[in-house]
């Protein structure tokens, strides 16, 4: 019996799920924006977890607070600068393309390049390989040797 | 300790027993085996001592019996519910289903090392007993690299994370395993991702062993093919069954998160996929042998990160369950040494890899270097996205987040291009192309995934580009591979089927593994592009529609499990008036380990899945419902398990069976 009182507080305390019906905005436009810029706002308290998909009571108040600001009519850059004034650019899954960030974005697209060049000129070099030379003095040495075996 | 001994005669009954004595025993004993099986082999096949050499069979079989014990023991420990085991106090409780109460050997730091070893020393007996065909020299060298990282591994669960430490006072119930684990999808996934992860160090040992001897020719690609094979087919259902998991449990049918977890799991897989790919043109044409040595050693290299990344927790993440910095340091240790060495050893001895085989510009062997770059600059990408909030910690001072859109964004450009190039290799001759003759015939294959692109744009109602795009690329590979069967059969159409079904089994594993790829994308860009979402306060009784499908909430009830209890719905769901299922969402609470999950009911569909999700009674009457329609769902993990039966054709193909005398032959002869 206790325990059956004790897991009734544990059912009120834990939200089921990240967006609650009573979130949700009237306006399915903006209901939509507010759910993309969710998307890109990490839940602080949490492991690596959006707002949008979030169960804690913080990523809870910081949905509200998206489609409060997103209500009194700004746009989803405001919206994002707004948050990210007040709780720091750790908020933002999506990092942002500015100072050190810029190594991030761009070392994927500049090893591709540098790697299509090394292979394409190593393809170019396999292609004017003239046809297989004369054994080495090694390769000879090794025939003789398993030519004996 | 025994009960008596605490003057408690009132204690309940409990098991304790000598056998987690002797598994603690065996686990020694194990370590000092591996280290026979490193030192003698290695310093025999130094000084050409067979004697030496010989020891690394029957010490392979040995370590591999002992861990095997062990393990045994350990399990046996958790099945009676041995509380004086520390582990199992932590880790178990007498309620649990037997299911679990063994899945939680391996569902905590300690029991999946022991597990990584078992399977560390099970691939060293597999070499032993499998590998006649290999000269002496090597098969010695390849078992003591192997026992090196035995070594490495049993010290590291011996002296950090001994399993078997027993309570001087044992309690009376453990403490439960994590109610997410216990799940028929994660009791499985460790084990697959661990023969994965640690597949991958028998590549990684043949390729240490090659640069010992100097030495990397046809035979050498053939040989390190099926582990590496084995490995990926083992990683590709080990990832799918944790993104399946993901799927159903975690309550909204989100299938991949770009978690440093996940992503440590992704490495090695497109690592070893590059390998596979890779090796094939080792064995056939002799050429690409020091990037194929190169790639086995990051290979296991990333198995090594990712072992470093979940269990040391410095990337905090959903599903890390050891954060001890202690371990981490030893593991980076670990890392570090395996890695240094393998590298400086393969600045020495790369420059000696002489490649034979002479290739053009258009040829199979470009089509795979492709591959191969795009591949390696995808894990990269994912790398370097991964460590990058530790990085700007640490060099610019600066807390910043990497998550989804940067993964999206950046990653899924180069595998757009691996999809649209990969049907053009297939059909590639070895040597050189006419880039004529191989595009007439992939006309047709365009012609088939552009219809399918069109049929799709028309028949969504959204104009997002996504869905025909992914359509088009999936069906553009699943028509290549077929156009690859087509070509490798003949002209004689009779003769068709009988041709494909002698054709040998790698060309079959080809085919399957390329199209199962497709019918993955397919299903992620389908799903995403489509899926439907409603969130709403339902009353019992009320009927509401989703993407077409009548949802009515028809109960909700409070029921009790053997270790939960749980609040469950009744939801009837029907199209145009027909039923078309009957589905019980539930939201639990273990109260052992204190925690609420949601089992979500899903009604699967080879076209949707109908996903429902039931929340918090409100405070206005009625409840939280989530429903979604998920078109195209169940595509993501076929093609998983289309992609690993691919794999596991390939592997038993011939060539790699009657391989014996492979050396005596001459190289360089292709297969095809």
């Amino acid at each position: 019996m206790i325990l059956r009182v004790l897991l009734l507080c544990l059912l009120m305390a834990a939200p089921a799920f990240a967006v609650e019906p009573g979130e949700v905005l009237d306006d399915p436009a903006l209901e939509t924006r507010a759910r993309d810029l969710s998307k890109e706002l990490r839940c602080l308290v949490c492991r690596n977890e959006s707002i949008d998909e979030s169960n804690a009571g913080l990523a809870r108040d910081l949905r509200l607070l998206v489609r409060e600001r997103l209500v009194a009519g700004d746009t989803d850059e405001e919206a994002l600068a707004f948050i990210v004034d007040r709780f720091g650019e750790y908020v933002l899954l999506n990092p942002p393309v500015t100072g050190s960030n810029v190594i991030l974005w761009v070392a994927g697209p500049v090893l591709f390049l540098t790697a299509l060049g090394v292979s394409g000129a190593y393809i170019r070099r396999r292609r004017s390989d003239t046809a297989p030379t004369a054994l080495s003095s090694d390769e000879e040495a090794r025939l003789a040797e398993l030519m004996d075996d | 300790m025994a009960v008596e001994d605490l003057g408690c005669p009132w204690l309940p009954y409990y098991h304790q027993s000598m056998i987690v004595e002797l598994g603690h025993f065996a686990l020694i004993l194990a370590l000092f085996v591996a280290g026979l099986q490193m030192v003698m082999p290695l310093v025999g096949a130094h000084k050409r001592w067979s004697g030496w050499m010989a020891v690394a069979e029957p010490a392979a079989l040995t370590q591999a019996a002992l861990l095997i014990v062990s393990f045994i023991a350990l399990t046996y420990a958790f099945v009676v519910s041995d509380f004086s085991v520390r582990l199992v106090t932590l880790n178990s409780h007498t309620l649990k289903p037997m299911l679990y109460k063994v899945s939680g050997v391996w569902g905590n730091h300690e029991g999946s090392m022991l597990l990584w070893c078992l399977i560390l020393a099970v691939f060293g007996a597999l070499v032993a007993l499998f590998g006649n065909n290999l000269p002496d020299g090597l098969k010695a060298r390849v078992l003591g690299v192997q026992a090196a990282i035995g070594v490495a591994f049993l010290s590291f669960l011996i002296f950090t994370s001994n399993p078997f430490l027993r309570l001087a006072v044992p309690p009376l119930n453990g403490r439960d395993l994590n109610p997410l684990l216990q799940d028929p999808g994660l009791a499985f996934h460790p084990p697959f991702l661990y023969l994965g992860y640690v597949g991958l160090s028998t590549s990684f040992s043949f390729a240490v062993a090659a640069l010992i001897e100097g030495r990397v020719d046809a035979a050498w690609g053939r040989w390190v093919r099926p582990w590496t094979l084995l490995a990926w087919v083992m990683l590709t259902i080990g990832i799918a069954l944790g993104s399946w998991w993901a799927y159903y449990e975690l309550g909204w049918g989100g299938f991949w998160f770009w978690d440093p977890v996940e992503n440590a799991s992704f490495m090695p897989w497109l690592i070893s996929a590059a390998l596979l790919h890779s090796a094939i043109v080792v064995e056939k044409r002799e050429a690409l042998k020091a990037w194929t040595i190169l790639l086995a050693i990051l290979a296991f290299g990333f198995s090594l990160i990712g072992a470093f990344i979940v269990r040391s927790g410095v990337l905090t993440s959903v599903h890390a369950f050891a954060n001890d910095p202690e371990r981490g340091v030893y593991l980076l240790a670990i890392t570090g040494f395996f890695m240094g060495g393998a590298l400086m050893l393969y600045a020495f001895r790369a420059g000696a890899m002489q490649a034979k085989g002479v290739f053009g510009t258009v040829s199979r062997e470009s089509a795979l270097v492709l591959n191969n770059v795009l591949l390696a600059v995808a894990t990269f990408v994912v790398f370097i996205g991964t460590i990058w909030p530790l990085l700007a910690e640490m060099a610019f001072d600066r807390k910043v987040s990497v998550g989804p859109p940067f993964f999206d964004a950046t990653f899924t450009p180069f595998m757009i291009l691996l999809a649209l190039v990969l049907p053009l290799g297939t059909v590639m001759p070895w040597k050189r192309a006419k880039v004529g003759r191989v595009m007439r015939p992939l006309r047709i294959v365009v012609l088939l995934a552009f219809s399918v692109a069109a049929l799709v744009w028309v028949v969504q109602t959204e104009r997002s580009l996504m869905a025909p795009m992914g359509a088009f690329l999936g069906s553009w590979l699943v028509f290549g591979a077929g156009l690859d069967l087509w070509t490798k059969t003949g002209t004689d159409v009779s003769a068709k089927l009988g041709r494909a079904l002698r054709l040998p089994r790698s060309d079959w594993g080809r085919v399957v593994a390329h199209s199962g790829l497709g019918v993955t994308i397919i299903g992620i860009s389908l799903m995403l592009a489509w899926e439907t979402e409603d969130i709403r306060v339902a009353h019992v009784g009320d009927t509401f529609t989703v993407a077409g499908y009548e949802i009515n909430l028809a109960r909700v009830d409070d029921i009790e499990g053997p270790n939960y209890f749980s609040t469950a719905a009744e939801l009837r769901v029907s199209k145009n008036g027909r039923e078309v299922a009957v589905l019980y969402p539930e939201k639990r609470v273990y109260p052992v380990a204190a925690m609420p999950t949601t089992e979500a009911a899903i009604d699967n569909g080879i076209f949707r899945d109908i996903y429902l999700v039931i929340g918090d009674e409100q405070p206005g009457g009625g409840w939280a419902v989530r429903s979604y329609v998920k078109p195209f769902a169940n595509w993501i993990w076929a093609g998983a398990i289309i992609m690993s039966l691919g794999g596991f054709l390939s592997l038993t193909d011939r060539r790699f069976r009657v391989a014996a005398g492979a050396r005596k032959r001459p190289v360089g002869v292709p297969a095809e």
